[in-house]
């Protein structure tokens, strides 16, 4: 059976893709994109609508499966992307102005634009653990020549660390495939029409041979970990972040990293349900708690503003699989939230970083002053930005650290200390870069396309909302994901 | 071995050759050689899979032999072949270690393999049960191969061969995966090498080599380097 919804989700990006890819050099290219991406989020929604009413869908021979767990971050991968490409229309406008790409590179731009919001959008959706992993490795490549869009030395370097590190990761992680098939295909019998599909391995979880998948685990947790940036596998991250044009690094870190915490997640509940042990909440726990402790300090050795804020995620990143690592409703629940505020703030950062250097003519902290005299809403835009990404009240990160520190008190006292330490420094280190920037005597100049700063405080305005209230059928939603996800 | 029937040593044959292979891909310096070799190792795997689509009966594996066939013994050899004559780097630089040393890492890491193997091997009903030791070596030794090099190329090829290896494990372990995935994966790996190709000509285009020294100034240790490297721009 097909689904109007879920085949439009996937359809309108793809051919955005196409038609991005004939005619994203002409001057309605952006306007193109954007059109493509919110009929993308209108698919979206109504996907939602149909998921919330109907509950799980299985679609197109089991290969796609939605449940309240991914089409929440479905619903999110759609916005912000829907806001992303406002984002990027004067931006790249700019860059093009300032002769910093070339109109047959914004062709490659907007086409592998799309292209990884359908690789996205895939992998989310598949049921398929194989497909999930060909999804993801397509969402590298697709944004490999994204990071190196400027053909900057600096670029090109992140572009191969970026591939090379994440190629070799998810091959690791192409090893735990084959190791869970190896071990599903006992029970649920040979060429496996079902024996790789996730809601028929949820099914046999507890029969799933806990000795080869244990190990598996150890290579899906290495191989996709390296794309969510977990430290020691996080080397490439900042640098794709801070070499790529910014509309990338927003949804590098804003989704790609979303997407890739989502597998790790997936796997988790097979492995939990075969091991009937700890193993993998410690080591989701433990890579969880040494990213949170390093990004941390690194943020104290940035001079550059997308690097800083690159670091800024794997910290987030950190907590989150923290969290999911503590497992149980109410960390899982922290964690989803986490997600989504992480995702909508951080995104909304970046975007006004970009502008910020674009105004100032560099990257680096100390060239970028006094932003709120020359244009206070992206001083503004910055500053509320970085308060909610501190975890400050009333912003809705306060409220998904919140309770994922006292969780932690509850459940894993000896980690609350260093997660209190770390975030203090992260905020230290943060607060006192983003100040300088945002006040003071300024050194920007005006820019020949007005900036687009809706996306911005449509953000962190649901940021905030999300701090003060959340809605009973959103709260409804989590709960259900969180559920799916158990463990604790 | 006496009693074990011809196809099945054949099969062991071709396990024992794709070992082989890896080593003297470790040992390869020349990069056209290197690039042979992946050929001769697609080959070998091509050789493998119809041996045991035969023995088995299994239909699927034809199709992913012919895929074999076209993408990793014709397809990719040629597209780096190529690149090597357009982009004419022909030598890698001297190794991070020496011959004999990283031969000797090789060995370690094969006893390596057949330890991790071991608990997959116990458990699995196929015949071709004890090559799965040897699929994990020839996946750590292309690893080994990729950290050892310094040039862009060569680390493609180990990565390339990292992933021959996977085909490999796959194959022996469960008789390959479904065919939706090998497909997907096979396509995966074609994107690659092509986005590759673009991007060797801009590093080439940069810095008028192929060598990956160039591409060390983005370190956390040197925030001078980076700050200069963004006022160039």
């Amino acid at each position: 059976m097909i689904n109007v919804e879920f085949l439009l989700l996937l359809a309108f990006p793809l051919a955005g893709a196409l038609l991005l890819g004939a005619f994203g050099a002409r001057r309605w290219a952006p306007e193109l994109n954007v059109a493509v991406s919110l009929a993308t989020f209108l698919a979206a929604c109504a996907l939602t609508v149909r998921v919330v009413g109907e509950g799980n869908l299985l679609v197109a021979r089991e290969q796609f499966f939605i449940d309240p767990f991914n089409v929440f971050l479905v619903a999110l991968t759609a916005f912000v992307g829907l806001t992303t490409s406002l984002f990027s229309r004067p931006y790249m406008r700019v860059e093009l102005e300032h002769g910093r790409v070339s109109a047959p590179r914004l062709r490659l731009y907007h086409s592998m634009f799309q292209l990884f919001m359908t690789t996205m959008l895939i992998a989310l959706t598949t049921n398929n653990m194989g497909l999930l992993w060909v999804a993801m490795e397509a969402a590298t490549l697709s944004t490999v020549l994204l990071v190196t869009l400027y053909r900057t030395a600096a670029s090109l370097e992140a572009g191969w660390k970026y591939f090379i590190l994440c190629g070799v990761g998810i091959a690791q992680a192409l090893f735990g495939t084959i190791l869970l098939y190896f071990a599903a295909e006992k029970i649920l019998g040979a060429q496996g029409v079902s024996a790789l599909l996730w809601t028929h391995l949820n099914g046999v979880k507890g029969q799933l041979e806990p000795a080869v998948l244990s190990l598996a685990w150890v290579f899906l947790l290495v191989g996709y970990g390296t794309k969510v940036g977990l430290a020691p596998l996080h080397n490439w991250l900042p640098d794709a972040h801070a070499e790529g044009p910014t509309p990338i690094s927003a949804v590098l870190s804003g989704l790609l990293l979303n997407v890739a915490i989502y597998a790790i997640v997936r796997c988790k509940v097979l492995v939990e349900g075969s091991l009937h042990s700890h193993l993998p909440s410690r080591m989701l726990m433990g890579f969880g708690l040494l990213s949170v402790v390093l990004a941390a300090f690194f943020l104290w050795r940035q001079r550059d503003v997308k690097r800083l804020f690159a670091y800024s995620s794997i910290e987030h990143m950190g907590i989150i699989t923290f969290a999911f690592g503590m497992g149980g409703p109410i960390a899982n629940f922290a964690a989803l939230l986490h997600m989504t505020v992480h995702s909508l703030t951080k995104s909304a950062i970046f975007f006004a970083v970009g502008h910020a250097a674009q105004k100032a003519g560099s990257q680096l902290i100390e060239n970028i002053r006094g932003l709120i005299t020359l244009s206070p809403t992206i001083g503004w835009g910055l500053m509320l930005g970085s308060l909610a990404i501190l975890g400050m009240p009333p912003f809705g990160v306060f409220a998904s650290e919140f309770l994922i520190l006292t969780t932690a008190m509850r459940e894993q006292p000896w980690a609350t200390p260093i997660l209190l330490t770390a975030l203090g420094v992260a905020f230290a280190a943060i607060f006192g870069r983003v100040q300088p920037m945002v006040f003071g005597e300024t050194t920007a100049r005006r820019l020949p396309h007005p900036p687009s700063l809706v996306p911005v405080f449509a953000h962190l305005l649901i940021v905030l909302a999300l701090g003060l209230y959340i809605p009973p059928y959103l709260a409804d939603w989590y709960r259900a994901a969180a559920r799916l996800i158990g463990g604790g | 071995m006496a009693g074990m029937p011809f196809d099945l040593q054949l099969l062991n044959f071709c396990a024992a050759l794709l070992l082989l292979i890896s080593f003297a891909m470790l040992a390869q310096r020349r990069i056209v050689n290197l690039v042979n070799l992946l050929a001769v190792q697609g080959g070998v795997l091509l050789a493998a899979t119809i041996l045991l689509a035969w023995r088995t009966g299994q239909h699927h594996l034809y199709v992913s032999a012919a895929l074999t066939l076209a993408l990793k013994v014709v397809l990719l050899p040629w597209i780096l072949h190529r690149l090597i004559r357009r982009l004419e780097v022909y030598w890698d630089t001297e190794p991070l270690l020496n011959v004999s040393g990283t031969m000797l890492v090789g060995v370690l890491v094969v006893v390596f393999a057949f330890g991790l193997a071991q608990p997959i091997s116990a458990l699995a009903s196929t015949a071709t049960r004890n090559s799965i030791g040897i699929a994990v070596a020839v996946i750590l030794l292309s690893f080994v191969t990729m950290i050892t090099r310094r040039k862009a190329m060569s680390q493609v090829v180990g990565f390339l061969s990292m992933e021959n290896g996977l085909f490999f494990g796959a194959m022996s372990a469960t008789y390959g995966m479904p065919m939706i995935v090998e497909f997907g994966v096979a396509l995966d790996v074609l994107v690659a090498v092509l986005v590759l190709g673009i991007f060797f000509f801009q590093i080439r285009e940069q810095f008028d080599s192929l060598d990956l020294h160039h591409l060390e100034s983005l370190k956390e240790s040197d925030p001078l380097e980076l700050a200069r490297a963004h006022e160039e721009e």
